[in-house]
């Protein structure tokens, strides 16, 4: 186990990992872990932590929804932030606890926050003395629950910060990719054409990496990318920040 | 009563061919794109549009929460200007209205201008089944009637349509030789439409909005055609929706401001016509008779659930429809609706029964783009969520489904479960994944995702499992 080096005191942060990047990405959640660190976070990984009920709020459960929500509230409630790597979970929390709650989310809408977005409004750093290792093209694609959390619709500030990152553009970036959950599943067709779509703009955009903040979306993305034999690779923004702080995601 | 259902096996089919059809799916994304882009820079014309929304979202909310003072106000000031006002409880009884005029009026020539109201009651083809001579007057619309199609989006109605087969239904209309280029094929339209013009005896129009205090229509448009209808022939006849009202004229500034930038990516259209009953003495023109149908079709059910309510606010902008990447990839005919893209999954089953239309709330991806694009900020995601659970509620999806969701549910309480859960799947999975890290074929009820995609394999420790190696 190696400490990072801290570069200031920062705050008291609970990670909020989700059900997908547990299970597909951990990689991910590593390098959230470490970046905070690195930004003087004290991180902590609540274990009791399992589903934040958005699944069953989507498909008409909102009384299963509501009893992952006091459950979740009662995890994280002791913490001033919590950290997720996905947006739709945050989005979750933030815009559907409130009033599935009935307002008694103990404030947990305020205090918590997209990875990136902690980065850039709460711990406001500046990653412009970080470089990839070698260029690389970059397209970003703007998940959707961003834009319900007021995120807006350019491609992140610490992402045009980092050397040798070319950003390509990409068509129609705010474009839902068609995960959208269970709905890729049960509307495989429709869910289908959406992600044909994406990647046909994704293969235009001439970019070898996309950014994708969102588990699910990545999945399907690199899904279809994969399906279409397309060699793009689909990475979270904490991955590539990793790698320009040249932090080992292979082990603490 | 209610919506009218269009003939069609089923959702998942009518959407694998709009899905199919490369052509349709690029012409529509990108007609749609343009007009979101067009409306996102027209927005920024405005000096606050945020503040803008919330004014007319809160103009159409007051109305709706007080309609039924604005209907009687509006009834009392068109009656003061001379005309006649009726309220049609559904699609039957405000035909039987205008049947009704029409023979009254000894009227046989009739000029229609564009109207959502009159699509949904099916109007033209009734009057055309009575031998009435009918002419749809705008350009998209009097394509539709002349191929026998339907429209498939609320402003744009013949998106789904090429040059090319435009060009093949005017040949055989007019019987002309074959010729595709626009401009001809508009003075083609604009000639037979001009003389329909000049001869017709009944004009009909819908409304974009509705004047309490005035008892006006407003209608926008860009041809001049509504213009034509409601000047030109001797009667007029409006078919409005009840929820169409804004209480002043004042409050009609606010919606103008926002309706053709939303829509068309105009910061106005081309013609905005302001008007309520007959000429007057001194006027130049103006029908003689004024007649204004007021129509129910299921709009108070709505009304009276305040959840559901503020979905009457929509001004059929279309700007929904535009921002979404679902009705961008299977175009608006497979909702089978006349009511098509994200708020036609709202209005479709409100208006014509969850029963009819259970896919369409189904069909989303929830990504948002509606709400953020909707002029008077209709959570359009949250509606259709809560439709979602009403399909539950009314037990109208299967039992199978219900049950999986509950014992999901239940088992997420527990974090020995999430993990044995978790641990068997990533042992399932990666098995599936044959050390290549993807899948390419998965069974049962996960079978759709394999279908179109691929997945990726899940890592062989969860970050649980990873966060314990730290202690």
């Amino acid at each position: 186990m190696t400490q990072s080096i801290r570069s200031r005191p920062g705050p008291r942060v609970a990670l909020f990992v989700t059900c997908l990047t547990d299970q597909f990405f951990p990689r991910v959640a590593v390098a959230v872990t470490k970046i905070l660190e690195h930004f003087g976070c004290e991180v902590d990984f609540p274990q009791r932590q399992t589903c934040c009920g958005q699944p069953m709020y989507n498909n008409g459960f909102p009384a299963e929804a509501r009893e992952l929500a006091k459950r979740w509230v009662e995890i994280f409630r002791e913490y001033p932030y919590v950290v997720s790597p996905s947006g739709s979970c945050c989005a979750m929390v933030r815009e559907h606890y409130p009033h599935l709650l009935n307002g008694e989310d103990a404030g947990m809408a305020a205090k918590t926050f997209e990875f990136v977005e902690f980065l850039q409004k709460v711990l406001k750093v500046d990653v412009s003395k970080y470089a990839l290792p070698a260029g690389r093209k970059v397209a970003y694609h703007y998940t959707c629950h961003l834009r319900g959390l007021g995120i807006g619709g350019q491609p992140p500030r610490i992402l045009s910060q980092m050397a040798n990152v070319q950003l390509m553009e990409l068509e129609r970036a705010d474009q839902c990719c068609g995960f959208g959950g269970t709905f890729a599943v049960k509307y495989p067709v429709v869910s289908g054409a959406i992600v044909e779509d994406k990647t046909d703009c994704i293969a235009r955009s001439g970019a070898d990496t996309l950014i994708c903040n969102d588990a699910g979306c990545a999945m399907n993305i690199a899904g279809m990318c994969r399906r279409r034999g397309m060699e793009t690779r689909v990475v979270h923004l904490a991955e590539l920040l990793a790698e320009a702080m040249g932090l080992d995601l292979d082990g603490w | 009563m209610g919506l009218i259902h269009l003939p069609q096996a089923d959702f998942q089919e009518a959407a694998a061919v709009g899905a199919g059809d490369k052509r349709l799916r690029a012409a529509v994304t990108n007609n749609t794109f343009r007009k979101q882009q067009g409306r996102e820079l027209r927005w920024k014309e405005l000096p606050d549009v945020q503040a803008a929304r919330n004014l007319a979202a809160e103009i159409k909310q007051h109305t709706l929460d007080h309609l039924d003072f604005y209907l009687d106000q509006l009834k009392a000031a068109v009656e003061r200007n001379g005309g006649k006002v009726y309220l049609a409880s559904d699609g039957d009884a405000a035909r039987k209205i205008i049947f009704d005029i029409i023979a009254k009026t000894n009227s046989r020539r009739i000029i229609k201008s564009k109207s959502m109201a009159s699509e949904e009651i099916e109007l033209t083809p009734h009057l055309e089944k009575a031998g009435l001579d009918v002419v749809e007057t705008d350009l998209g619309e009097f394509i539709v009637q002349v191929s026998h199609d339907r429209p498939s989006h609320l402003v744009a109605p013949i998106i789904h349509k090429d040059r090319k087969s435009i060009a093949t239904v005017f040949s055989q209309y007019f019987g002309t030789p074959y010729n595709d280029d626009p401009p001809t094929l508009t003075r083609q339209a604009r000639a037979f439409l001009r003389d329909r013009f000049r001869k017709a005896d009944l004009g009909m129009t819908g409304g974009n909005f509705l004047v309490a205090e005035t008892g006006q229509v407003c209608v926008v448009e860009n041809e001049g055609n509504a213009r034509q209808s409601l000047t030109t022939p001797r009667v007029l006849i409006s078919l409005v929706g009840i929820e169409k009202l804004v209480p002043r004229l004042a409050d009609l500034a606010v919606m103008i401001k926002l309706l053709a930038r939303s829509s068309t990516g105009q910061s106005m259209t081309v013609y905005t016509s302001i008007f309520g009953g007959p000429r007057r003495a001194g006027e130049k023109d103006g029908p003689e008779e004024f007649h204004l149908v007021l129509l129910d079709n299921g709009r108070t059910e709505i009304l009276a659930n305040e959840e559901y309510r503020e979905v009457l606010r929509c001004i059929r902008c279309g700007a929904c429809l535009n921002v979404c990447p679902i009705f961008r990839n299977i175009g608006g005919h497979a909702y089978g609706s006349v009511y098509p893209g994200p708020i036609g999954a709202l209005l479709s089953p409100l208006l014509g029964g969850l029963e009819n239309y259970k896919d369409l709330p189904q069909a989303s991806s929830l990504c948002g783009a509606c709400y953020h694009a909707c002029p008077v900020k209709i959570d359009i995601p949250r509606h259709l969520v809560n439709l979602r659970r009403d399909i539950v509620n009314r037990r109208l999806d299967g039992w199978k489904e219900r049950l999986l969701y509950r014992l999901w549910a239940r088992a997420m309480k527990s974090p020995f479960l999430y993990r044995m859960i978790g641990a068997i799947q990533r042992w399932d999975l990666r098995r599936r994944a044959e050390g290549t890290g993807w899948i390419s074929r998965l069974p049962s009820f996960a079978a759709g995702w394999t279908r179109v995609r691929d997945m990726p394999a899940p890592a062989e420790r969860s970050f649980h499992q990873i966060w314990k190696d730290r202690r």
